[in-house]
């Protein structure tokens, strides 16, 4: 005996490892079974190696590495024995893949062994082909396999049928080798070669249109006769299961006949008999029955029309759904949701038997009856099928509770029949499962009460009594502390009343504890303080009578450790004490959101055009703190070195932290607030060499949270300029006042209010476009500059997605306003327009400077110009 | 196609045989083992045999200790499988007369050969007992 060999047998080997308690135990056991069995095959040792392929086989399926076995496997394959060979192949099988190169070394034994005389090793070969071939070794070999198709014995016949499906799948060319060939399988009587025949049949339709169309004209009627056979036969002890004969035969042929009547009407007629006899007298009370009644159901519905077979069909659906067993109501939800798409009336009569589904205890039921559900919702039944399912997810597990709430808001959105139904439902689903709830789901519910204005008392009321109930859920906590701080006194003075209300009466005093409670609630987050802060300070100036106490609440959080929350309470301190005369028209009731820019943003085009408003910029929609941005960097940018000020620009920090190609959201609606900020975060980027885009259609993103949260990330994480905010108390009032009034223009400014006129460049002319501005001055204000600039296509080609961007040096601000459009027809036959407003604040000692920036889309190519711009006028 | 992996696992969650049809790494195994197996300890007599997992189906059954699942295709019908699985074990029982757990185990190269008769390349071969034992017990003759 060899010394190095373990001398264990497979079994004591078995022993041992099962004998570990630990986990480490059992490594040693292995690693020194492994080292005996590597010492053993250095000394290529010939006795023992196919008990050590066992053990290595044992050992891989356990988890370890055994890669050091592989040539082993080989020169097992190669012996001559039998029951080596075996243990070879298996080894093979389990220990290699079709892509180790190993592999083409047993192309030759393989081959040998294809020839060989005894069948059991032909099929052993075949067997192993089968399971791992690659496609060169598929390529050598498959004629070989293909003379073995029409072997003598069907054992070998089976199987080549079987190794020729993955042949044609790897080498797909060599369909028409086997079609002939695979055609005379499926005329045999043997059971176990039928069944291989009909899959390799089905392998190559897949594959191939013509083998299919081949198979579809010659073979569809000797199918239905083979199947008509078996369904007729009598007992047979071999292939019987549960009293039916081979139940597997018949879902492979109904599964080819399927395959072969699929948008094809003769053959379906050819089909229709058999499918009717099968479908009516299988028995089911057995799961193998089922099992065929199944498949048959999914062949009727996916051949050709015919009245009579669906309806059996649907009839074969209601017994599944209404049967106990789980599995059989599995199966049943999955064909009904194939079958909707074609008879989809038939399957609203099981609605009630789906709902129950849905509160199934069975994880998979129940998710297959929800997608069910979802499939089958339209106008007329959304109501009913709401409140069932809203009534669900008070009682469901909290980790299907996500699942739900998404489909229920997406069902509500999608259906609702009107605002005030939609605003109850959206309620109702807060108040239960609020923190499930997305955000673009309860931004998009507040776009739809801004919306609804005759529905604002009613709303923001029943917003006060869902919040007084609980304060649990953060969504419902911010949607109703939006909505108090926008309505409030529609909430104090009963405004709006609707004949379905009953009267509540809230004073000032309440709506402001409400809110306070919202602030000092331990749980809640960031967003949720930050937008009560913001509807405390509109109540500031709706409700002049509890002024004090809102400053006093304010004033509290000018000490708080989170950065949004101090500037905040800070900024608003300031406008409270001082700009009272601002402070009413900052807080003005918002403008109606845009709806159609929502959406459209929400499905990922980029509006174009977007309405421009000339609303003071600081009266902003979404109740951003944008209003106390802006006299804040104005404060601030008094001290022009490196500071960028911070204001808001949601888009570009965003784009910064999330590198996503977004647009600035400076507001929800399509109101037009350049980003001032844009440039000033370019300020600094300049210094840095990079080029931070601008952009400029402002179209609502991630709306009111990323607007809210925009001013700290920005400040302090915008990653380039992580400068400390100097929170002003400031100083800087006067100048303050003056930028403040600056910000007060509207941006589209007329041309025709000019001061001096100035000589319009080309700004830039490459030999595809032309960039020219013209320039404009207000007569008061020198340091300000309007350009217009106008883009020409020089080239024959249409530009698409047409993006302008700058960048300006630190002495200059720089806003941009949306772009006429932004395709650019070709030759010159139209431009595209856009404002800018330069700032200049050392107007007199340096002039203008910019970078630019272009970015367009033509004949699928992505196109980028970039240049600097020098010929500005010397005083502008 | 068709099928994409069968194993035996027992209540513990120890594999005690694993045939794939298709390649995974000896680390995405042992997740995907992990993962499915409790998956499948974890639910209980009443819940349905079949569950979903990423892409594919996983279709199981219990008998005594051991767990059989084989993991298929969406588009292959399940209750064909559980045939198929409750056709395995009856060979299985067959050859082995009464089998359990242990007999898998330390006769593991016959079981993968019986499973190798049934299935090859994830598609049903042969459903008759007799035609799949045939081999087996001529080679037993043999040795």
């Amino acid at each position: 005996m060899n010394p190095f060999s373990s001398g264990n047998r497979l079994r004591d080997m078995i022993r041992a490892i099962r004998a570990c308690k630990t986990a480490a135990e059992e490594r040693a056991v292995v690693r020194k079974e492994c080292a005996a069995i590597r010492a053993a095959i250095n000394e290529n040792d010939q006795g023992y190696r196919h008990r050590n392929l066992a053990k290595l086989m044992f050992i891989h399926m356990l988890g370890y590495p055994t890669h050091f076995g592989q040539m082993e496997c080989l020169k097992l394959i190669a012996s001559a024995g039998f029951p080596e060979k075996r243990i070879g192949y298996l080894g093979l099988m389990l220990l290699l893949d079709e892509r180790q190169e190993v592999l083409m070394l047993v192309t030759n034994s393989l081959k040998q062994d294809l020839n060989h005389s005894n069948q059991y090793i032909v099929g052993l070969a075949l067997c192993a082909l089968g399971n791992i071939s690659s496609a060169e070794m598929a390529r050598d070999l498959a004629p070989d396999v293909e003379r073995l198709l029409q072997f003598r014995d069907p054992n070998i016949r089976k199987k080549a049928a079987l190794c020729s499906i993955r042949i044609i799948k790897k080498v797909p060319d060599l369909v028409e080798n086997f079609m002939y060939p695979a055609a005379s399988l499926l005329k045999e009587k043997h059971h176990g070669v039928l069944v291989t025949g009909v899959q390799l049949c089905t392998g190559l339709c897949k594959v191939s249109s013509e083998a299919l169309e081949y198979f579809r004209e010659n073979c569809t009627e000797g199918l239905v006769k083979t199947l008509r056979d078996i369904a007729n036969s009598p007992y047979s002890p071999e292939y019987d299961v549960a009293g039916i004969t081979d139940p597997f035969l018949h879902i492979r042929l109904l599964m080819l006949l399927r395959l072969l009547g699929q948008g094809d009407a003769d053959a379906s007629d050819c089909m229709t008999d058999i499918l009717a006899q099968v479908a009516s007298r299988t028995e089911s009370n057995k799961n193998a029955g089922n099992a065929i009644l199944y498949e048959c159901v999914q062949t009727i519905m996916s051949i050709e029309d015919n009245g009579g077979l669906r309806v059996l069909a649907i009839n074969i659906l209601g017994r599944f759904l209404s049967n106990r067993d789980n599995n059989i109501r599995y199966v049943g939800l999955n064909m009904l949701m194939k079958a909707i798409v074609v008879e989809a009336k038939a399957v609203q009569r099981h609605r009630a038997t789906i709902l129950e589904c849905v509160k199934d205890s069975d994880a998979s039921i129940q998710k297959r009856a929800l997608e069910l559900v979802y499939l089958l919702v339209n106008e007329s039944n959304v109501k009913p099928f709401t409140k069932e399912l809203i009534e669900y997810l008070e009682v469901s597990d909290q980790e299907f509770k996500g699942d739900i709430t998404a489909k229920i808001c997406s069902l509500v959105e999608k259906f609702s029949p009107e605002k005030i139904w939609y605003i109850d439902q959206m309620l109702k689903v807060l108040s239960e499962a609020g923190n499930f709830v997305k955000d673009e789901v309860w931004h998009a519910l507040i776009v739809v009460i801004s919306n609804a204005s005759d529905l604002h008392g009613y709303t923001v009321r029943a917003l006060y009594r869902a919040f007084q109930a609980s304060t649990e859920q953060e969504s419902l906590v911010r949607v109703a502390v939006w909505c108090i701080g926008e309505y409030g006194d529609m909430l104090v003075n009963n405004v709006g009343m609707l004949d379905i209300e009953e009267p509540i009466t809230v004073t000032e005093s309440d709506a402001v504890d409400a809110i306070e409670v919202a602030i000092k609630h331990h749980r809640s987050d960031l967003t949720t303080k930050a937008m009560a802060l913001i509807a405390l300070f509109k109540l500031s100036s709706r409700f002049p009578a509890c002024s004090e106490r809102i400053k006093d609440i304010i004033f509290q959080n000018k000490q708080s450790l989170l950065l949004e929350l101090q500037q905040r309470s800070i900024e608003f301190n300031c406008i409270l004490q001082k700009y009272h005369n601002i402070r009413s028209a900052l807080l003005e009731r918002m403008p109606i959101l845009d709806e159609t820019t929502l959406r459209g943003r929400k499905d990922g085009s980029l509006p174009t055009a977007v309405s421009t408003s000339t609303i003071i910029p600081c009266d902003l929609p979404n109740g951003v703190a944008e209003p106390a941005a802006a006299p804040i960097g104005d404060l601030l940018d008094l001290s022009l070195d490196d500071v960028p000020p911070p204001i808001s620009s949601c888009g570009d920090i965003l784009q910064d932290l999330l590198a996503i190609d977004l647009s600035p959201a400076s507001a929800l609606s399509g109101t037009s607030h350049p980003p001032k900020a844009g440039t000033d975060v370019l300020l600094d980027l300049l210094s840095i060499g990079t080029l931070v885009p601008a952009e400029t259609s402002p179209s609502a993103l991630d709306i009111s949270s990323s607007g809210q949260d925009n001013k700290a990330p920005l400040a302090n994480s915008n990653g380039l300029a992580s400068l400390p905010l100097l929170i002003a108390d400031s100083p800087a009032s006067s100048a303050g006042m003056m930028d403040l009034l600056d910000a007060f223009d509207p941006i589209t400014q007329k041309l025709e209010e000019n001061g001096p006129a100035y000589p319009s460049i080309v700004a830039y002319e490459s030999r595809s476009l032309r960039m020219t501005f013209n320039f404009s001055k207000q007569p008061g204000n020198p340091r300000t500059t309007f350009i217009l600039a106008t883009f020409t296509n020089l080239s024959p080609n249409v530009y698409n997605d047409f993006l302008f961007q700058a960048a300006v040096p630190k002495f200059l601000q720089l806003h941009l306003d949306p772009a006429s459009s932004s395709t650019l027809p070709a030759s010159g036959d139209g431009s595209i327009t856009q404002n800018l407003k330069v700032n200049n604040t050392q107007h007199g000692k340096k002039s203008l400077a910019m970078r630019i920036r272009i970015a367009y889309k033509t004949n699928n190519d992505d196109i980028l110009e970039e240049g600097k711009i020098n010929n500005f006028p010397r005083d502008l | 196609m068709g099928i994409r992996f069968i194993l035996m696992v027992n209540k513990q969650g120890q594999t005690r045989l694993a045939q794939y049809y298709e390649w995974l790494t000896l680390e995405e195994r042992r997740a995907l083992e992990g993962e499915i197996v409790r998956k499948c300890l974890a639910r209980n007599e009443q819940q349905c045999s079949f569950v979903e997992h990423r892409n594919y189906k996983i279709v199981y059954r219990r008998y005594a200790s051991l767990f059989f699942l084989v993991g298929v295709d969406n588009d292959e019908n399940e209750l064909a499988i559980l045939e198929f699985i409750h056709l395995l074990v009856e060979t299985m029982d067959r050859h082995f007369g009464n089998v359990c757990e242990l007999d898998i185990m330390f006769h593991l190269e016959k079981a993968h050969f019986m499973l190798e008769e049934m299935v090859m390349n994830g598609s049903i071969v042969e459903t008759s007992k007799a035609n799949i034992l045939s081999p087996i017990q001529l080679m037993e003759k043999a040795s």
